[in-house]
C-alpha cells in the first residue's frame, strides 16, 4: 500500500482545495498544479471524449460531408424532404401524443397516490412499482403487447367472441396507434415518478389558506395549485417527449421497422437496407433528432428554474 | 367535510384500481398466450444459451469496467474538484437525452479497426450508456458521506490513495455500489438498439430474431427476461429504502437518483 502521507497532490492535501497565494508561485508552477489537480479525471474525461463526445461530432460533421469527405449540404437537405421529413413529423406528432396523455394519467396516478398518505404501504408499494415498470421497455414489452391485443393476443380474442373484432375495425397493434399503447406502458410510470416530488412540494398550508379565504376545490387548483404545479407539468411532459422521441426498440420490434419514423430510419441505415453511398444521410438525420431534443432539452431547464421557485 | 373525504378515497381507489388492471393484465395474458411448455423449451431453443452467454459477458464487463472508471471520478471530483459536480451530472446525464440509435452510429463512424466488430466495443458503449445511473447512485452514496473527514482521519492513520478508498471509501459505499451495479446489469440485459445495429445477437436481439419461428417462445423469453429485470430492481428500491432509513440520504433508485438532477439542485 501507498506510503506518502499527505504529499501535495495526494488524495487528503488540504491545501490544494484553497487558492493559492497571489505572490508566490510562478505561472508554470500554477500551471503545474492546476494539472495535477485534474489528473483524477483524466481517464473519465479520455472515455467521455472517445465514447460520447466525438461520436456526436462524428454524426454532426458527416452530416455535412459527401461520400468522399467534401462539404456538402445535400444529405440535410435530403433528410428534410421526402419520407425523411414525415418521418421527423410522424416521430414528433408520435411523440408529442406519447407525452401528453401520458403526462396527463401520469399525473392523476400519481395525485391518487400523493393523496393516500395515510396508507404509507400502497405509497410505497405504488412508488417501488412505477420504478420497475418505468425502466421496462424494448423488446419484451413489445412481445407481452403482442401475446395481449396483437392479431391472434389473448385479449383481442376475448373481444372478438363478445362480438368486437378491433382487428376488422380498423385498429392493429403494429401501427402508430399501437405503438402510443405500447409506450403508456413505461411513460405513466416514468411521469409518475418525476412528478411526484412536486406534488409533495405542495404546502398543506396554502390549501389551508385557501380555504381561509373562501376558495373550493376548483378555486385551489385553479388559482394556486395549478399555476405551481404548471412549469413542473410541462417540464415532466418535455421529458417523455424525449424519452418516447429516441425510443427505438419497441417500434422497431412492434412493426419490424415498417413505421417511418426518424429512428428506425436511422437504424436501416446501418442495417444496410438502404443503397450504398447514402450513409451519411442518416447523420443528418440523427443531428436533426439531436437537435429537436436540445430545443426541448432548452424549455426544460427554464421550466424547471420557474417550478423551483416554488417547489423547494 | 367528511363527504367530501369519502368521495375522494372512492376516486383514488378507482384510479388504482383502473391503472392496476391495464398493468397487470398485459402479464397475465402473455403467461397464458405463452402456455407453461413454452418456459421450459426456451432454454432447448437454438442461440439461447450462446446469446444470454453474450449478454451476461457484456454485463460483467460493462460493471467492471463501470466500477474501475466511475469509483475513483466520483471519489476524486468529491474530494478535490467539487466545483466541476454540476459539470460532471451534465455530462453524464446526457446518453439518457441523447438517442442511443444515434450514438452508435457516431461510434461506427469512428470506432478503430482493433476495435470493430468486438463486443469490446460494445462494452465500453455500455458503460458510456450506464454512465447516468452509475455516476448518480454513487454520487448520491458520497454525498450521504462525511467524505472529507473519513478520508482526513485516513491518511492521518498512514493510509494513501489506494488503502483509503480500498478499505475506508468502498465499505462505506456499498448500497450505493450494489445499484451502480444492478442498474447496469439491467441496462446491459435489456439493451436491443446498440447491440442490434453493431450486429450482435444479445439476449434481446435473439429474442427478436427467434419471433420468426416460434411467437409463444419469444413471449415466454420476454416474461423470463422481464422477471429477471424486475428482481434486480426490486432489490435496489428495497436495499435503497433501508440504506436511506439509516442514513437519511436519498434513496438510490433510478429515478429518484434522476430526480436531483433533472430538479438542479
Amino acid at each position: 500500500m501507498g506510503s506518502t502521507v499527505a504529499a501535495p497532490g495526494s488524495l487528503a492535501d488540504p491545501g490544494a482545495l484553497s487558492p493559492p497565494a497571489p505572490s508566490g508561485p510562478t505561472r508554470v508552477t500554477l500551471a503545474l498544479r492546476w494539472l495535477r489537480r485534474i489528473s483524477g479525471i483524466v481517464p473519465f474525461a479520455v472515455f467521455v471524449t472517445f465514447g460520447l463526445l466525438l461520436p456526436m461530432v462524428a454524426v454532426a460533421v458527416g452530416a455535412f460531408q459527401n461520400n468522399d469527405g467534401g462539404f456538402t449540404f445535400s444529405n440535410v437537405s435530403a433528410a428534410t424532404h421526402g419520407i425523411y421529413l414525415k418521418g421527423f413529423w410522424q416521430s414528433i406528432i408520435l411523440s408529442v401524443i406519447s407525452a401528453v396523455i401520458p403526462g396527463i394519467l401520469g399525473l392523476i396516478v400519481a395525485y391518487a397516490i400523493f393523496t393516500a398518505k395515510r396508507a404509507q404501504v400502497l405509497r410505497q408499494v405504488a412508488i417501488t412499482a412505477a420504478g420497475v415498470f418505468a425502466n421496462f421497455g424494448g423488446v419484451p414489452l413489445a412481445f407481452i403487447f403482442i401475446a395481449t391485443i396483437g392479431s391472434s393476443g389473448l385479449v383481442s380474442q376475448w373481444l372478438t367472441s363478445l362480438g368486437f373484432d378491433p382487428y376488422s375495425h380498423g385498429f392493429t397493434l403494429y401501427s402508430l396507434i399501437g405503438v402510443i399503447i405500447v409506450y403508456l406502458y413505461f411513460q405513466i410510470p416514468l411521469m409518475v415518478l418525476v412528478i411526484l416530488p412536486a406534488l409533495e412540494g405542495l404546502r398543506p398550508a396554502w390549501r389551508e389558506a385557501a380555504a381561509n379565504l373562501g376558495a373550493r376545490t376548483f378555486g385551489y387548483w385553479r388559482y394556486v395549485a395549478g399555476p405551481v404545479l404548471l412549469p413542473s407539468f410541462l417540464g415532466c411532459v418535455l421529458l417523455l417527449f424525449g424519452s418516447a422521441l429516441s425510443a427505438y426498440a419497441t417500434t422497431e420490434a412492434l412493426t419490424n421497422g415498417t413505421i417511418p419514423l426518424t429512428s428506425i430510419q436511422i437504424g436501416s441505415f446501418l442495417n444496410g437496407n438502404v443503397i450504398a453511398g447514402q450513409e451519411n444521410i442518416g447523420k443528418a438525420l440523427g443531428l436533426g433528432m439531436v437537435v429537436i431534443i436540445a430545443i426541448a432539452m432548452v424549455f426544460y431547464v427554464v421550466l424547471q428554474r420557474r417550478s423551483a421557485k416554488w417547489l423547494r | 367535510m367528511a363527504a367530501l373525504a369519502r368521495g375522494s378515497t372512492v376516486w383514488r381507489w378507482v384510479v388504482l384500481l383502473a391503472t392496476a388492471v391495464y398493468f397487470l393484465l398485459p402479464l397475465w395474458a402473455a403467461l397464458r398466450f405463452a402456455g407453461v411448455s413454452a418456459f421450459g423449451s426456451v432454454v432447448g431453443e437454438s442461440g439461447f444459451s450462446s446469446s444470454l452467454g453474450l449478454s451476461v459477458r457484456l454485463a460483467v464487463i460493462t460493471t467492471v469496467i463501470t466500477i474501475a472508471l466511475m469509483l475513483p471520478t466520483a471519489v476524486y471530483v468529491h474530494l478535490r474538484l467539487p466545483g466541476l459536480r454540476r459539470l460532471l451530472e451534465g455530462i453524464t446525464i446526457l446518453p439518457i437525452v441523447i438517442p442511443p440509435v444515434v450514438l452508435i452510429v457516431g461510434v461506427l463512424a469512428i470506432a478503430p479497426g482493433f476495435l470493430k466488430g468486438t463486443s469490446w466495443l460494445l462494452a465500453l458503449e455500455y458503460v458510456v450508456l450506464a454512465m447516468p445511473f452509475s455516476y448518480r447512485a454513487l454520487d448520491a452514496g458520497l454525498r450521504a458521506l462525511d467524505l472529507k473527514t473519513i478520508v482526513e482521519a485516513s491518511s492521518s492513520l498512514g493510509a494513501g490513495w489506494v488503502s483509503t478508498l480500498g478499505r475506508v471509501i468502498l465499505p462505506n459505499l456499498r448500497t450505493a455500489l450494489l445499484s451502480a451495479t444492478v442498474l447496469s446489469v439491467a441496462m446491459v440485459l435489456g439493451e436491443y438498439t446498440m447491440a442490434s445495429l453493431d450486429l450482435f445477437q444479445t439476449f434481446p436481439v435473439w429474442i427478436y430474431v427467434n419471433s420468426q419461428t416460434s411467437g409463444q417462445v419469444s413471449v415466454a423469453a420476454s416474461l423470463l427476461a422481464l422477471f429477471v429485470t424486475w428482481f434486480f430492481l426490486m432489490i435496489i428500491t428495497v436495499l435503497g429504502t433501508r440504506q436511506s432509513r439509516k442514513t437519511g440520504g436519498g434513496e438510490v433508485t433510478l429515478f429518484t437518483v434522476a430526480r436531483t438532477e433533472t430538479r438542479g439542485d
